[in-house]
């Protein structure tokens, strides 16, 4: 499972991968992902294949399905004007 | 006589100082403001393209070839409103379909598209306060793809966070009846296409 994050100037970053059924991979994973929600971002996993395509947001990392192969982070959104 | 003009000439000028005091500091204070070097990160052009170029790839990936296309040929991605069923679907929901137009960097709109009618414009933005390189704006694509998880994870929470506006108040309303005709044209143009494709395998 890879981290991206998307950063202004840049595009996506890897800021972490693992594999989730290795345990100290699995731990660093959670630990990443809190730390990125704490900062202020907001998770989200792509879905689907082929036909109709569409994102979960995860509050969690126990929200993340277990075989997705990336989760995005983006910052949180915010009121426009 | 003497002594009463001077007292009188003393309280004109203290006068005319209460006057021009304020706009005089105020002058002096613009032009040292005007000569403070003020640091600004310096804006790279090739970073931004580069930048730009790898948001679109993401985007790619995460979107079907529809809206990819869509994207890339018009500029902007539609998305159908969750709480209604796209037309052609069985519908279990009830509900007029309605959709979203997304555009990078200005509000998404929500437009109904049997009539073409314009519902609201929702201003949201996705500010990274770190500012990596000085500013809190995302690439385009990135922007894009921000509204696209957002809308088709959580509908309901992006449409509480942004603020909601009467269309018209930032996007041209004669701008984007012209966008959905292109995407009326677009589709069809894309229709005969697949169709032409589809008899020359059989």
């Amino acid at each position: 499972m890879k981290f991206l994050r998307m950063k202004p100037g840049h595009g996506e970053v890897l800021i972490a991968e693992g594999d989730v059924e290795v345990r100290e991979d699995e731990q660093r994973l959670v630990e990443e992902f809190r730390r990125q929600l704490d900062a202020g971002m907001w998770a989200a996993v792509p879905l689907g294949g082929d036909g109709r395509r569409t994102a979960q947001l995860a509050r969690s990392f126990g929200e993340v399905p277990r075989d997705a192969d990336r989760v995005i982070f983006f910052p949180r959104a915010a009121g426009g004007r | 006589m003497v002594l009463a003009l001077a007292a009188t000439a003393l309280v004109v000028l203290g006068l005319l100082w209460e006057v021009m005091a304020p706009p005089l500091s105020e002058r002096v204070a613009r032009h040292r403001a005007g000569r403070r070097l003020v640091p600004t990160p310096d804006y790279d052009p090739g970073r931004e393209r580069r930048a730009e170029a790898r948001a679109r790839q993401l985007l790619k990936s995460c979107v079907n070839g529809e809206e990819w296309a869509m994207y890339r040929d018009l500029g902007f991605v539609r998305v159908w409103g969750r709480q209604a069923e796209r037309p052609g679907d069985h519908a279990t929901a009830a509900g007029t379909p309605y959709a979203y137009l997304i555009y990078p960097h200005k509000p998404i709109l929500a437009y109904l598209p049997q009539t073409g009618r314009l519902l609201n414009e929702y201003c949201v933005a996705f500010p990274d306060q770190t500012r990596p390189y000085g500013s809190a704006r995302l690439p385009d694509s990135d922007d894009v793809l921000a509204k696209w998880m957002a809308l088709t994870g959580d509908e309901r929470r992006l449409i509480e966070t942004a603020n909601l506006h009467l269309p018209g108040r930032q996007l041209d309303p004669r701008q984007v009846k012209r966008d959905l005709w292109r995407l009326r044209q677009w589709e069809r143009e894309r229709a005969r296409s697949t169709a032409a494709g589809d008899a020359v395998t059989r």
